[in-house]
This record gives C-alpha cells, structure tokens and sequence, in this order.
C-alpha cells in the first residue's frame, strides 16, 4: 500500500518523542475518568466513551477537572502503562501541563494547522518533541 | 525563556534530580503560557490529597534530593489516629496516608493539614507574589488579601516550594486581575451559607472571567468565613481564582478600579429567589440521614463557637463530624466549646478532608451538609447530600432526618 505523508511543525511543551496510532477528542478529558487497566475512557457521554487511549497517540481539545484527580489520573495510567505515546493539545490549560510532566508523557501544542483537520482517527502519527515536529501517515487513496 | 545562572543549574540537573524534575514542570508551565522569566514566590501552599499521583510527586522531588527553600503549609488528608478507631480503612489506604504524612515531612513541609491556611498559619499580604493551590485558598488570597497567585495546582505549587520561583504569567500581572463581568447583587446574604450558595450560582454562569460583585442591599462587612465561602464554590462550579467587591476587597474601590476602564463583556444579577432556587436544584430532597458532615472548607474557631450556640444542651442522634484546623480545635478545648459540642454528641476532627477513605462506610446513605462543595466531590464516592444552612444541619442531626 502506498502512504501519504505530510509534516507539520509544533511546539513541544513537555518533552519526549511518541509514536502511534491516533485517536482524536475534540472534547476536554479528564483523565481521572479512563480504567487504568486497558486506558479505556469511562466518562459517561463523552465521545471517546468506551476507547481506549493507550499507546495511541492523542489529538486532545484541552483537560478538565480537579489539579489533584487529573494528576492521580495520570499516574494510574503511567504504572499501568496504558498512557497515550503522547500528546498533541489544541488549547493548552496548566492541570494539563503539570500533570503531563509528573508523569513524563510527551506533550506538544501549536500545531502550525489545526491539529482536528490534519489528523484523523486511525491515521499513523509521529510527535517529535526534539525536532518539535508532527509526521502524519495515512495511506494514498 | 530567560533563566538566571542558578535557575539553569537547576534545570539541567545541577541542584539534583528532583529540583530538576520541578524545574522542568515550571519551564513547561511557563513555556505554555509565554511567561518570559521567572520570579520569586514568597509564599506556597500545597493541596496535597493522600491519593497516589500527588504523593509520588513529593516521593520524586524529596527522593530526587529537593527539599522546600519555600515550606508550603499543606492540605489535610485524614487524622488516622482519631479515625481508624471509629471507622474501617484497608491497610493499603491507611499506609498511602502514613507515607503522604512522613513524605511531606521529608520534603520540609509545614504540615499544617488545613485547608485554609490563608485565615491562620500562612497569611500573605497585599501585592505579594505566591503559588497557593486549593480552591478555596486561592480565590481568598488573590480577591481578598491582594495577594498574587495563579490557579495553580498541588504538584505546580509543591514545584514552587522547592525553587522558590514560579512562571510569570497570569494573575501576577496588574492587567489580568482586572475585572470582566459585573454581578449585580439584589440578594442580602447573611450567613458564610448563602455566601457559598452565590458563589455557586455565579461560578456556573461567569466560567474563568473575573467576576465584580455590586451589592445592594449588603449588611455590614462580610466575615472572612462569608467571603471563603463565596470564593470557595465560585472555584468549584465555575473556574475563579479571582474576584472583586465594590467597596469592599482590595482591588476594587470603585467601578472604574476594578474593571479598569473597560466595559464589562458581561453581566448578571442575582436575587434571593435565585438562591433559594439554587439550593433546590444542588440539594437532595432529604429523608432519614446517617451523617451530618460540617467543614469543607475547614471550620473557623468563629463557626465553632456559632455551632456551640447552636447545639446548646441538645443530643444529636446520628454521627455528627466536624473537620476543622489543629488550632481551631485548640483554641476551641481551651475556651470550652469542645466539651459542650462533644457533650451534644457532635464531634471535632482535625487534618481530615471530606473526599477521604475513611468516611466510606457513609457512602448509599444520605447525608447532610451546609457545603456545595462538600456534596460535589462526596457525590463521586456515592454519597448523596442534602445542603442546608447551618441551623437547619443542627436540626436535621436532632431529628436524625430532615
């Protein structure tokens, strides 16, 4: 099969590199509200309901929730090892920040496009914190 | 951003692993939010929680080396002395308590276990710039005292505590404390209560602005537990780490003071019947009750004394908490309040939060609370709430229903 693939520069807030799949949220995630066995987000009614995030690189509008829940939230999925590779955020908000460097989770904003039409689900994303750099692969139709 | 010499020996690992780790949050912080560099903190207060991310931060930096240049008081967890002899816990909650108490300890923390550190125990003042986080404290600091304090949260806060530095963005400056939606006020709260339940009804609505209250009908200066309350709820049904009253808070003499000039981008009023509205709505509509749960935020000496007048030679039927400050409590056994509350049946507990383990055997039955904020986070753990002020609590816990 043969894949298209566009780069696109970013901004890398904490640092790492992730690679994956991707899996897209255009709402705010609590983080508190994902099993920490599988990653599988509980929330009742929120679009990722049933999904797991684990290992998967996520496209995430913002975070929401208490500083304290969102941190322990992601620290049950950091010893369970069902974080996502990393993190492209669309509207940056400080619980986020903080709690993505507790846990060393790879963490980029300011994608030059808007991260929700240049990265669909299921599409093979590299985030680049060093070269603050995004690959997207997808295959050529 | 411009880091000094020492803040970058600190950032590249110079001063140690776990001053590292804490530089990195606040260089990420920073960095998310464009700060250009760094200033001092004087002061810092952690919302330390027992739950387990929050005290593997403090496991990581004091392990890592770091230790606080900048002793943050601290959040309560639960008094396990006092409450492991009334009510079960696993060995793994208790041991997650005792490790959240001897790694703050560790780190040099002020351990305080009090959520309102700003009325005693860490008190700025006017114009001081600080990393307070709970949400309770930080609308009180920065509305009240004047003081300059992001919303941070409890590991950003305890990463302040040992740099002694914090981004600066945000509410530090002049500029962003100004502010941007006017709440007219027809409503004549009275008691820390209604406070809280305005506070609540105006956090749903004004979202991260800063709301300005005018009030017309105000009845003499509100007390300290009134404006706590008020900040209290505003931060947690809405995200307001900063507000202003007309005439009364520091940064807001007048109108054109508060919002600097600008027009207000919007605005609101609030009656009475809005509040009582607003209770109706929060609260459960009652039935038997198996506990009476007081102190979220933390009782004041004052609120002690006004529940001693309250219980006066009356028993209450079902179990009856109070959680309030170690020095609140003291001052209350040396005064006398301690033993006539205690005589009624109620009881006092120290250092212990509302969202904590040790209150589980409650959860399916039906509670009774003067805190919106209390039946917030005990409604995640299963436990209804119905809210009412605090004479009606006194009653309901006679009555053992309301």
């Amino acid at each position: 099969m043969e894949y298209e693939e566009k780069r696109y520069r970013c901004r890398s807030i904490v640092k790492g590199s992730g690679e994956g799949e991707a899996i897209v949220s255009r709402e705010a995630m609590c983080f508190y509200l994902c099993d920490p066995e599988t990653g599988t987000v509980i929330e009742k009614n929120h679009p990722l309901q049933g999904r797991s995030i684990a290992g998967k690189v996520l496209v995430l509008q913002s975070g929401k929730g208490s500083s304290v829940v969102q941190v322990d939230g992601f620290y049950q999925l950091s010893v369970k090892e069902t974080l996502p590779a990393a993190i492209v955020v669309r509207e940056t908000e400080p619980v986020l920040v903080s709690s993505a460097v507790v846990v060393g989770e790879p963490m980029v904003d300011r994608v030059e496009a808007d991260p929700f039409e240049i990265i669909r689900d299921g599409d093979w994303v590299r985030v680049d914190g060093e070269a603050q750099e995004i690959l997207v692969r997808r295959p050529r139709v | 951003m411009r880091l000094s010499d020492e803040q970058k020996r600190m950032y590249d690992g110079s001063r140690g692993p776990g001053v590292q780790k804490a530089m990195e949050l606040l260089v990420a912080l920073g960095k998310a939010f464009d700060a250009e560099e760094m200033i001092p903190v004087s002061r810092t207060h952690v919302a330390l929680s027992g739950q387990e991310g929050d005290t593997y931060w403090c496991e990581l930096l004091v392990n890592g080396g770091a230790r606080a240049v900048v002793p943050p008081t601290t959040n309560p967890a639960w008094d396990t002395q006092t409450l492991t002899r009334h009510y079960d816990v696993t060995p793994g909650e208790l041991d997650l308590a005792l490790r959240t108490v001897d790694v703050y300890r560790r780190i040099g923390a002020v351990l305080t276990f009090c959520c309102t550190p700003e009325l005693a125990g860490n008190v700025p003042t006017f114009g001081e710039h600080v990393a307070f986080s709970e949400s309770s404290a930080t609308p009180y600091v920065n509305s009240v005292l004047g003081a300059r304090s992001n919303r941070e949260s409890s590991v950003s806060a305890l990463a302040s505590a040992v740099t002694g530095i914090t981004p600066l963005y945000g509410l530090h400056f002049r500029e962003n404390r100004l502010g941007t939606f006017l709440v007219d006020v027809e409503a004549a709260p009275k008691e820390p209560y209604d406070w809280g339940l305005l506070g609540w009804y105006v956090g749903k609505r004004v979202g991260a602005q800063v709301p300005v209250f005018r009030f017309r009908n105000l009845q003499g200066r509100p007390s300290p537990e009134a404006l706590l309350y008020l900040g209290a709820e505003l931060n947690t049904s809405g995200a307001v780490p900063l507000y202003h009253i007309l005439g009364v808070t520091p940064e807001a003499p007048d109108e054109a003071v508060a919002f600097g000039g600008h027009r207000p981008a919007g605005s609101l009023s609030v009656t009475d019947r809005n509040l009582e509205e607003q209770e109706a709505e929060l609260s459960e509509k009652g039935g038997k009750i198996n506990l009476v749960m007081l102190g979220c935020p933390h009782y004041s000496y004052a609120q002690l004394r006004e529940l001693d007048r309250l219980l006066a030679g009356r028993t209450v039927s079902v179990p009856f908490w109070v959680l309030t400050s170690g020095d609140a409590m003291e001052l209350a056994r040396r005064s006398g309040e301690l033993a006539r509350i205690e005589a009624s049946g109620a009881r006092l507990v120290p250092d212990t939060c509302i969202d904590e383990p040790c209150w589980k055997s409650f959860e399916g039955g039906l509670g009774v609370t003067d805190s919106p904020k209390c039946m917030y986070y005990r409604e995640r753990r299963g436990q209804p709430f119905v809210i009412r002020r605090l004479g009606e609590c006194v009653e309901a816990a006679v009555k053992g229903e309301i």
